[in-house]
């Protein structure tokens, strides 16, 4: 395993997850949830150690992880992208937009840019219909995006990026 | 008992409530095809995940096809089995299977023996009609297992015995959709898991996506190259299964003609693994009184209960599982290892043979005795024990290349000394049966007097759990008796809790003992063939002249020649080990 | 807390996901702080509701009591609201939706196209109250059916009423809710559970989250209620993680009603003890199925099981537990306080009352509308939906998502109920109602919902696990323009295959969309198979995109849009597109003002 030493703060922290759902097997989705919410995601030392709090096989923990889109095992980017793919979204040409993303980027849906600025995903319906198609960057939900606006997007949060690194 | 009236291909049929439509059709002799459907009756061990639909059949008024193996039997139901809607979607199904399966039949270790190869055969299947992507995993070569897992066709049978059965929890299915998959977590490789190599995910896939390391290639450059002494120990398991290889009933005794078969094949000596099973009586059964009589003598630290150690499977789970408890197990080697240590230094220089030219073949039902050979402790300076350890369908194989004509051959005799067995020795292939043999044996030593009956009826069976007190002369001296690695966890958490009322315990891995090791031909799950080998084995044991393993001349004379006495120096050495925690 | 009736005006702000989108919590403050300004604010309320319905003209304020409906506000417009509606009870016209037949400003949002045949049941509180304050729900009838179920009925008679009221269930399938729970009390244990699946995965859903958003009580109380009549003291609600404003609101919702002891031990004094507990969804769809449902609940891989047994008998740990969706439980305190027969009045003969859908794809009033049961699809296109989009031809409506199917003009006049659906190829589904119209191609939607099934396959089942990726790879085929004519058969083939033999409810739907295109598209199959061609123009590999010399006039406009450089020309002079380089995104197409972009 390529691996990653968990600091035992972080190992800590798993562990108050899972006593707070009491170390119960039947909690594992609770559990993640909770976790992925302050790890930001679960690598496999991370399940590991979830694994072994719950007495519950490491496989287990993994299939669960690979069953459900939600969790990821690698970190997101800073500002991570989601593309709406609800019906709606795409009738209104979301795929030309995440064909866009994926071109600007040069990365394929679930990765990240080399430079952990930006991760790109799918996502189904956000309930923003009226906006289709929409793409969320972070909590900020962009509406009626066309791929004309996908490199001023991008931009916008490069320079985000950069500003704030100046004034830090 | 509620029944039920229902018809199948128009014939009416009534089974008790609670039966599935595939139980109700084969008691009229329906046969209706399943794949991933698996249920081993007695043991409790069922796989039905309703998976596959291989085994859809149509019932009147439901608007889909329902899977025979999970569709309970209801009152008035009209099924059809083989109506040609039901025909075409089964074909159909077996297509997609194969459309996502390497079409590697040619060179596959699991042509002829394939589940899916048959289906596919059997609905005359002659073309895929649906070709695209196929999905791609890499291989993954453990000691004992391989895992080719493009060939897997997720009826989950290996998950139901890693995860229900024996517990161990290494397989998972993992992702979703076209790449869902059974797999270790992070698709790791089994070696870096807490897999026991027990093979029991093997004895069960359906296809060649689980099979076991072929070691017959390397057997035959060793018997090949003049320069090497080439000897061959079989276990007991073995001869009351190998037989079915050739077409023969399951159940039936082959001990002679595989003996012959071995000389065929070009081995300079043929020995038997009971040999070194009656050694393990003596060097575990003084163990055990030992520690009784410690214990009886009112010595506090004396670990109790004592645990057999011949399964190399059992072995690396508690190391993994319950390493604060490996005190407990008896020290004693496995019989393979005993065998192959006794080999190299005893035999080896009986007939001057230098260790690095003398080579060991075992002939074993097990894959994890491939592992255990590999285990470093048993090894003197990187030349193991035990060269190669060889299943039951790796010795088919090997007589099958021989082209010998195994059902014809005449009866042998294994080679002297360590060919010699007592009936003892030959019941270590079942569960029971090591500490029937100990019993026999601390019995007579511990009170001094002969046995007054050989055949512990109460120690025998199927049953997971199993216990029974023996009488040691106004001694009650408590047995227990675990097979699947799942009943043995729930004995050991007993002895974590301190509840265990136990003074000796018999531990083996698969379900059934030996008998139904990993490297057993498949028994298709059919649990009826692993009840006929149990009783092969019984009987070869009343057919013996000598049953209890300290009764063995050979035995005996290795002590007086080489060892001096049980848990000597020298057997310390030779035939004791000692457990790490691998948790 | 203060009610509705305390105030003297209240401002509405709609806090649906569209309108959040667009702002519509800046629009909130922006109101507070002006209030405050003019020391107004304990006499004007701002309430974040939920989801008002009309998406499209998001975001939408709306002024109470004179029911003015503002549309696309901007926190800019905020000032010119307070200052000329507020103080001077001037109506801001500019900010009034604007008929686009009559031309003219409609205030009252009675009056506008997109409500006037809606009737609410489910929504009948969303963006009316405050959805984070019990005593606005409790304002309006709320609770009072569980007060009613608890006091003078019994579990049976409620059973009943709900039974006698013709509703099924609105998740997909249809099954009498009434049936559900009586079977679901006919099971004797001694612990069941009462399960609201709000797991919405249809991916161009959302009255789900709108409902929870807008009026989280009315599914509690529903639950409280199925709980006395089935005989359970628990309550999970299976909810999409996505959703973190309905999850804040329901968390809100529950701990109000447990405090004002409508949830807990001995609700009313009647000795009827229910609590609900929250569990996440985590990203699959297949989790809709109850059974998959019920394994991730208990921290299992979402895989479905075999049924019989039914979550009736045997569900969440064992036990027996009844499942419904968020829009049947929004149904329910409704049927108890107006009555079986009130409910059972509005409708067809087998479906009852309303159905909630999402709205949306290309049409003009993008938008959540309930409407009674029976409705044509000619009144919601064009009479609620304001009819398509920038004037283009109508050619189907997709409903039931990827579980349905396509309905065509020749069913335009057809009522809507579950069983003309299912009659006509397609199902009710959770209510996804998505618009097409001549630019999309049929194979291409065919293929996005196959591409959502395989990443949402369990991957248990063969038919589904496989059958759907062969279907997938077929469809991609004929989109790729190397289809022949005997891939149509296969693919019917192989969807009446993977339908009859799969194992739950996702497997055995999802060639529908497959079938239901292939039924009423054919031709436009053909079109793709015999000559290479997508009538629709959507399918990247069988269009070029070329520059017609005579209509260009060098505005450098698609020179200026193109992503890729793959257009050359210079200003004033002819442009031509370098095929090598175009990604057939098709923007110069859309930006030329000339119609001088062609495909081919």
């Amino acid at each position: 395993m390529p691996g990653i030493k968990l600091s035992e703060k972080t190992i800590g922290i798993i562990k108050q997850v899972c006593s707070d759902f009491r170390n119960e097997g039947s909690e594992l989705i609770n559990v993640l949830h909770q976790v992925q919410g302050k790890l930001g995601y679960l690598p496999a030392e991370v399940q590991e150690v979830i694994a072994k709090e719950l007495n519950i096989s490491v496989a287990k923990v993994y299939g669960v992880v690979t069953f459900y889109s939600f969790f990821t095992m690698i970190p997101m980017g800073e500002h991570p992208i989601s593309i709406c793919m609800g019906t709606a979204c795409y009738v209104r040409g979301a795929e030309q937009v995440l064909s866009e993303f994926k071109r600007q980027l040069k990365v394929e849906v679930g990765q990240s840019t080399p430079d952990g600025k930006f991760s790109l995903n799918c996502l189904r319906c956000v309930g923003a219909c009226g906006l289709a198609p929409v793409v969320l960057v972070g909590e900020k939900v962009f509406g009626r995006v066309s791929p004309q606006m996908v490199k001023n997007i991008i931009a916008e949060y490069k320079e985000v990026g950069a500003s704030e690194a100046k004034s830090a | 008992m509620e029944m039920i009236n229902l018809t199948i291909d128009h014939k009416p049929v009534v089974v008790r409530k609670g039966a599935t439509v595939l139980e109700a059709a084969s008691g009229i002799g329906i046969d209706i095809p399943t794949l991933c459907y698996m249920k081993l009756e007695d043991m409790n061990i069922e796989n039905k995940p309703g998976g596959c639909r291989v085994c859809v059949v149509e019932v009147k008024g439901r608007r889909n096809l329902a899977p025979a193996c999970c569709t309970e039997a209801s009152e008035g139901m009209e099924i059809s089995t083989h109506s040609i809607r039901v025909v075409n979607a089964r074909r159909t199904v077996v297509e997609l299977i194969l459309s996502d399966h390497p079409a590697d039949c040619l060179i596959c270790a699991k042509s002829g023996n394939c589940d899916l190869q048959d289906m596919a055969n059997h609905l005359g299947i002659r073309k895929i009609h649906y070709q695209g992507e196929h999905s791609m995993y890499r291989e993954d070569t453990s000691p004992a297992i391989i895992r080719e897992i493009n060939k897997c066709i997720m009826c989950r049978r290996c998950e139901t015995m890693c995860n229900d059965v024996q517990t161990i929890g290494v397989l998972s299915a993992v992702n979703r959709g076209f790449q869902a998959v059974v797999s270790p977590a992070f698709e790791m490789n089994l070696d870096h898991s807490v897999c026991t190599y027990c093979g029991q995910c093997v004895a069960v896939c359906p296809t060649g996506a689980l099979t076991e390391v072929d070691e017959t290639g390397a057997v035959i450059r060793a018997l090949s190259d003049p320069t090497k002494t080439v000897i061959v120990q079989t276990a007991p398991a073995v001869r009351a299964a190998l037989g079915e290889e050739f077409g023969m009933t399951a159940g039936t005794l082959v001990t002679g003609k595989m003996v012959a078969a071995l000389r065929r094949l070009g081995f300079d000596y043929v020995f038997d693994t009971d040999f070194a099973a009656d050694l393990t009586i003596l060097e575990e059964g003084t163990e055990l009184l030992n520690r009784l009589s410690a214990f009886m003598a009112g010595d506090q630290q004396v670990k109790l209960p004592i645990l057999t150690s011949c399964c190399p499977a059992w072995v690396k789970f508690f190391e993994h599982h319950f390493p604060e408890l490996k005190d407990i197990p008896s020290t004693a080697r496995s019989p393979q290892q005993m065998f192959g240590s006794i080999a190299k230094t005893y035999f080896a220089d009986k007939i001057k043979v230098k260790r690095e030219n003398l080579v060991v073949v075992s002939i074993m039902p097990c894959l994890a005795k491939k592992y255990e050979s590999s285990r470093p402790e048993f090894s003197v300076n990187g030349n193991p024990d035990v060269d190669y350890a060889l299943t039951t369908r790796e010795l088919a194989h090997l007589i099958n290349l021989g082209n010998i004509d195994f059902k014809s051959l005449q009866n042998e005799d294994f080679d002297a000394p360590m060919g010699e067995s007592t009936g003892a020795g030959v019941i270590f292939g079942t569960t029971g049966g090591v500490i029937e043999a100990a019993v026999r044996t601390a019995y007579e030593i511990f009170t001094g007097k002969q046995l007054p009956r050989l055949d512990f009826e109460e120690l025998r069976g199927m049953e997971g759990l199993r216990k029974a007190t023996i009488d040691f002369n106004g001694t009650p001296i408590n047995i227990g008796i675990a097979h699947g690695l799942g009943n043995a966890r729930k004995l050991l958490e007993e002895i974590q809790a301190g509840t265990s009322e136990f003074h000796a315990i018999e531990i083996m891995s698969c379900p059934g003992g030996c008998i139904g090791g990993g490297g057993q031909p498949y028994h298709h799950g059919d649990s009826e063939i692993l009840k006929k080998r149990q009783r092969a084995i019984y009987s070869e044991d009343q057919n013996k002249s000598i049953r209890k393993s300290h009764e063995n001349p050979y035995i005996t004379k290795l002590y007086e020649e080489f060892l001096g006495a049980p848990l000597s120096e020298k057997s310390h050495h030779l035939l004791h080990t000692k457990y790490f925690d691998r948790s | 807390m203060k009610i509705i009736a305390e105030y003297n005006m209240h401002i509405l702000v709609c806090g649906g996901a569209g309108c959040k989108a667009s702002q519509s919590e800046m629009i909130k403050t922006n109101f507070k702080n002006k209030l405050n300004e003019y020391g107004l604010a304990d006499e004007i309320q701002v309430i974040m509701t939920g989801c008002f319905g009309f998406c499209e003209k998001g975001p939408i304020v709306k002024i109470l009591p004179d029911n003015t409906f503002y549309t696309q506000v901007t926190p800019e417009d905020v000032p010119e609201i307070v200052d000329e509606h507020i103080i001077k009870g001037r109506i801001v016209e500019r900010l009034l939706y604007l008929n686009p037949e009559t031309n003219e400003r409609v205030s009252d949002s009675k009056e506008m196209d997109i409500f006037k045949k809606q009737i609410r049941i489910a929504l009948h509180n969303c963006g009316i109250i405050d959805p984070e304050n019990i005593e606005e729900y409790i304002g309006r009838d709320g609770y009072s059916a569980l007060g009613t179920c608890l006091s003078e009925k019994t579990p049976e008679e409620a059973i009943r009423l709900i039974k006698d009221s013709g509703l099924r269930g609105r998740g997909g399938g249809g099954f009498p809710t009434g049936l559900k729970w009586e079977l679901t009390r006919k099971s004797i244990s001694d612990q069941k559970y009462v399960v609201c699946n709000a797991d919405e995965g249809d991916p161009g859903a959302f009255m789900d989250r709108s409902i929870l958003e807008g009026d989280p009580h009315s599914v509690l109380e529903a639950m409280a209620i199925c709980g006395f009549c089935i005989g359970a003291d628990k309550g999970l609600v299976y909810i999409r993680a996505e959703y973190p404003l309905a999850i804040e609101r329901l968390k809100i919702a529950i701990g109000q009603a447990r405090e004002y002891g409508l949830l807990g031990n001995d609700i009313l004094g009647t000795g009827f003890n229910f609590d609900i507990e929250i569990r996440y969804g985590a990203g699959a769809f297949v989790c809709g199925e109850e059974t998959a449902l019920i394994h991730s609940m208990e921290g299992e891989r979402g895989e479905p099981t075999v049924k019989p047994p039914f979550p009736a008998e045997k569900g969440y740990n064992g036990k027996p537990t009844n499942v419904n969706n968020v829009e049947t439980f929004a149904n329910i305190p409704a049927i108890i306080n107006k009555g079986a027969e009130w409910f059972a009045s509005i409708g067809t003969e087998k479906s009852k009352g309303t159905k909630v859908f999402a709205l949306a794809g290309n049409i003009n009033n993008v938008g959540l509308i309930e409407v009674p049961m029976g409705i044509t699809l000619r009144e919601i296109i064009y009479d609620i939906g304001g009819g398509i989009k920038d004037g283009r031809r109508f050619k189907a409506v997709q409903t039931g998502g990827p579980s349905g199917g396509c309905l065509t003009q020749s069913f335009l006049n057809t009522p809507i109920d579950y069983d003309n659906l299912v009659a006509a190829g397609s199902m009710m589904g959770s209510g996804g109602m998505i618009v097409l119209d001549d630019s999309n191609c049929m194979v291409a939607i065919a293929k996005f919902y196959l591409e959502f099934i395989l990443e949402e396959s369990c991957g248990k089942c063969t038919p589904c696990r496989i059958g759907n990726k062969r279907l997938y790879e077929i469809l991609e085929k004929i989109t790729d323009g190397k289809g022949e004519l005997e891939d149509l058969n296969r693919l019917r083939l192989l969807s009446n295959v993977i339908k009859d033999t799969s194992l739950c409810g996702l497997g055995q739907t999802s060639p529908n969309p497959v079938l239901s295109t292939l039924d009423n598209f054919y031709d436009e199959y053909l079109a793709h198979v015999n000559s290479s061609s997508c009538p629709a123009g959507q399918c990247k590999a069988l269009v070029n995109y070329t520059i017609d010399a005579d209509k260009c006039t060098g505005c450098t406009l698609c020179f200026r849009n193109c992503p890729v450089g793959a257009i050359s020309g210079e200003k004033r002079g002819v442009h031509s597109i370098v095929q090598s380089l175009c990604i057939k995104c098709g923007v110069c197409f859309e930006k030329c003002k000339f119609d001088a972009v062609l495909i081919a």
